[in-house]
């Protein structure tokens, strides 16, 4: 065993330990364990929330974009200090009416808005086909840094599968808390550890940032600018707002806004957070690097970028704590992410099939849940082969489609029905995924479409076939009553 | 909508609007290109508007509600 993996081991060992621990003094109930009781005061909403931002997807994918698409990877700094902005103004309403009605998840919050289990049961299905490809990320992610911090001495696959197991473990035994305390942890370790290596490489190799980047400019200019095709600037744009309007709609994000003591607690996190995300600026200083200094990674081999620049750099022990730190940010999100779309799931299927079940009855079912889920992503981890950036554009573009039917519940009254909202859905749904899978474009239909507008993410466009949908749908729909005896059924179980 | 949280709107039309005429490198700026300063200038911008609108939003003013 190499001093590298040994500090990684210590580490995996130590996160365990907290988050079986962070279990400790707390009644174990539905509540609790989702969404900590709503007890999170701003420390842990904060570090919670800023897990989104350092995922081994900003951490790996965001250094491996600046490497092989230049500015195009500043998108994901930049949908995430806007969904912050957005966040004022949203998070505490939902927060609000969840509290008024004891609401711990995702798709129980739509069935409740929209008097509708059958709403419910979509929002449960889509929240985790949204969750699984960001689980892959993760557990990808890990495998990959685990992988070659260890010098190759563990196979991406072998690591996928331990962290895996650590993560699933502790989220069955402390849910939401095991998250928070790993939270902790993994917070300080890759401040550290971005800052250092976002500062030191540069200078190690060019003697500053300006120099860097003026390196980079004399040898390939474009990588500093948008393009004028592709990943231009109006797939910058759609893709920014896209993703801003869906940060929050990711299950395990909002299950986090839940879990929440107030919402004051929530403002002043989104006061803060923006300037968190200056540190992503770091992880792309490394990037750039890069550049220059390990030339020829190829496709999604380009995720790997950062560390290979850090083992070209540093003594094994280093490469240690950075592969601790980022085996941290694949597990914390992870676990938030499992945890979300096993209570969705067991809120919305398992209480409607079986509205008997108790307390203890919906807790193992949660963690059934959890085990199973782990183990399609860890499939498709070992199966699938896609670059980080795709998988979160994708997960994203699914997500958003709840957006028309969230913004429309807002107000005291809503003027979409559950049907519209349903097809809306669906219609989005159903485009991202044909969009996805046969790699269509709009030029695909209209050859001789202009740049900007064929660029627009395929997201945006189903989001706006979706409002559309939404809203014929609902007006033809208006005068079908609401079911008296849906309703009844809903009052029974929430 | 209070009006003051109509200046959350800022940053995105600030950022994304004027994003045209911020896609060059010249001038650096904090040593970064400009573009990416172009970046990090709204996220400081997001945090003082957000900081703006906390301190003048009447939801905030006495005890934390429910």
């Amino acid at each position: 065993m190499n001093i590298s993996l040994l500090i990684i081991a210590i580490f995996l060992v130590l996160a365990l330990y907290l988050g079986i621990k962070a279990r400790k003094g707390k009644d174990m109930d539905m509540e609790q364990f989702a969404v900590g009781g709503r007890g999170f005061g701003t420390f842990f909403i904060f570090l919670l929330i800023a897990g989104e931002i350092y995922t081994t997807f900003t951490f790996l994918g965001g250094s491996g974009w600046a490497y092989s698409k230049g500015a195009a990877a500043y998108y994901v700094p930049a949908y995430i200090f806007l969904a912050y902005v957005l966040s004022y103004w949203l998070v505490p309403k939902i927060w609000r009416y969840s509290k008024r009605h004891s609401i711990i998840s995702q798709p129980e919050y739509f069935a409740s808005k929209y008097k509708s289990k059958s709403m419910g049961m979509i929002v449960a299905v889509l929240g985790s086909l949204a969750l699984v490809p960001y689980i892959v990320i993760q557990l990808k992610g890990l495998g990959i840094i685990v992988s070659e911090a260890s010098y190759g001495a563990i196979s991406p696959v072998a690591a996928s599968v331990i962290g895996a197991v650590v993560v699933t473990t502790y989220v069955m035994i402390s849910g939401i808390h095991g998250s928070a305390w790993t939270a902790i942890l993994k917070d300080f370790m890759i401040l550290v550890v971005v800052i250092f290596l976002g500062i030191y490489i540069p200078f190690h190799y060019f003697g500053g940032i300006q120099s860097m980047f003026e390196t980079v400019q004399a040898a390939k200019p474009e990588m500093l600018v948008l393009a004028d095709q592709g990943l231009s600037q109006s797939w910058f744009v759609s893709t920014v707002l896209l993703n801003a309007l869906g940060f929050y709609l990711l299950p395990q994000t909002f299950m986090v806004v839940l879990s929440s003591n107030g919402e004051r607690t929530l403002r002043k996190n989104a006061i803060a957070l923006p300037l968190y995300t200056l540190l992503l600026l770091f992880v792309f200083f490394i990037g750039f690097t890069a550049i220059m200094e390990i030339p020829g990674l190829q496709g999604a081999d380009g995720d790997l970028s950062l560390l290979r620049l850090a083992i070209q750099t540093f003594d094994p022990w280093v490469i240690g704590v950075i592969g601790a730190a980022g085996l941290l940010t694949a597990l914390v999100p992870a676990s938030v992410m499992l945890m979300a779309a096993s209570v969705g799931l067991t809120n919305s299927f398992f209480k409607v099939l079986v509205p008997a079940a108790t307390e203890t009855h919906q807790l193992i079912v949660s963690r059934i849940i959890i085990i199973g889920i782990s183990i399609i992503a860890l499939i498709v981890t070992v199966t699938g082969g896609e670059a980080l950036a795709i998988l979160n554009i994708m997960s994203y573009s699914l997500i958003t489609q709840l957006a028309p039917s969230l913004f429309c519940s807002l107000p005291k009254t809503n003027i979409i029905n559950k049907y519209g909202a349903m097809a809306g859905i669906l219609a989005g749904v159903l485009i991202v995924l044909y969009a996805t899978i046969g790699d269509v474009k709009v030029a695909t239909f209209l050859p001789d479409i202009p740049h900007v507008i064929n660029d627009i993410s395929t997201g945006v466009i189903a989001l706006l076939i979706n409002i559309l949908v939404t809203f014929i749908v609902s007006a033809l729909t208006k005068h079908i009553s609401i079911q008296q005896t849906e309703m009844n059924d809903l009052d029974k179980i929430s | 909508m209070d009006a003051i949280k109509l200046l959350l709107f800022v940053p995105f039309i600030g950022f994304l609007g004027l994003l045209p005429y911020a896609n060059k490198i010249e001038p650096y700026i904090l040593g970064m290109p400009f573009l990416l300063f172009w970046v990090a200038f709204w996220m400081v911008m997001a945090s003082i508007i957000l900081i703006i609108v906390y301190k003048f939003d009447p939801d905030n003013k006495g005890s934390d509600s429910e």
